[in-house]
């Protein structure tokens, strides 16, 4: 295959960049939800209505 | 009221239907698997396709390969900023909740895949045309394409009121839309090193099926991983920002007690 550094670089770049933004999507996402469920679930208790837990 | 106004009314109407941030997290949680499996599945498709199994090029040998990234790339870098305008419109017309907090989550994501077209750019051409980079107006139109995200990145967060920033951000992005037609008559506004357009909305595309079929579907797979990252980024935005108001009203209701 004629080029290759530069073809790896490009697809290497790509797979780094699309790995990153989607895996901090996935934490900053699973954060998100297990605080606001606690958030919620404490709210709820203090309310007195039943919680999920 | 007039006719421009009810038509505004009833598209304020039609925006606000899903403003409500539940709303979208329910549309947003049943939407996510739809995008991010056909995503990862076509993206894998197109670039195996593309690196593997089609043709060389007769001039650029292997080197068009990185045709199936940089494509992709480039027409998803303007897409990506023309949602951002029209987050911006929808923002300054219709004062739409989510507009403010999807165009924080589209510029970031926006700038890297600027970044990426116009780092596979260089590394295309750097053994087609010698150089890494050149003042070309389609390359030099890209590149102040990416300085406009970074700049919307910097605005929407530069104010200690965020409604400023959101305003000042949304009257950026859609006074930066302007370079949108540039780019992408640049190549024909002007004698550029880069090469005309290869696919049009007009006419017949000027490249093989087999290069065509892969191309096609690394560009369905990477828009779709495009667009799952906005959802995943926006969701999660919505879910910090209903954070925020119970933590706060939590606080307002210890200090009343």
């Amino acid at each position: 295959m004629t080029h290759l550094p530069y073809i790896l670089a490009s697809y290497g770049l790509f797979a780094g960049l699309a790995g990153i933004l989607a895996i901090g999507a996935a934490l900053r996402l699973k954060a998100a939800r297990t605080k606001l469920a606690t958030l919620e679930n404490s709210a709820l208790r203090r309310s007195g209505a039943p919680t999920s837990q | 009221m007039s006719a421009s106004q009810s038509f505004v009314a009833r598209t304020g109407s039609l925006f606000h239907r899903y403003a409500n941030p539940g709303r979208f997290l329910r549309l947003g949680t049943r939407l996510q698997p739809w995008l991010t499996w056909p995503a990862l599945f076509f993206t894998l498709a197109g670039l195996g396709w593309g690196l593997f199994y089609a043709p060389a090029d007769w001039q650029q040998g292997d080197s068009v390969r990185i045709m199936y990234v940089h494509v992709p790339a480039a027409i998803l870098a303007s897409s990506g900023y023309a949602a951002l305008a029209v987050c911006g419109l929808l923002s300054l017309v219709w004062r739409h909740p989510l507009a403010d907090l999807a165009a924080v989550e589209i510029g970031p994501v926006g700038a890297c895949i600027t970044a990426l077209c116009l780092a596979t750019g260089s590394l295309w051409g750097k053994p087609m045309w010698g150089t890494w980079w050149v003042w070309d107006a389609r390359l030099t139109s890209v590149l102040v394409l990416f300085f406009l995200y970074l700049g919307h990145i910097a605005l929407i967060r530069a104010f200690d009121d965020p409604q400023r920033g959101y305003r000042a951000a949304a009257i950026l992005a859609l006074a930066g839309a302007v370079d949108l037609p540039i780019i992408k008559f640049s190549v024909q506004w002007w004698n550029t090193l880069h090469q005309p357009d290869s696919i049009t909305l007009t006419g017949a595309p000027t490249m093989s099926s087999s290069m065509l079929w892969p191309l096609g579907l690394s560009m369905l797979g990477i828009s779709l991983g495009f667009a799952a990252i906005v959802v995943a980024r926006l969701r999660a935005a919505v879910m910090e920002s209903r954070v925020r108001s119970l933590l706060s009203s939590t606080r307002r209701r210890g200090e009343n007690a």
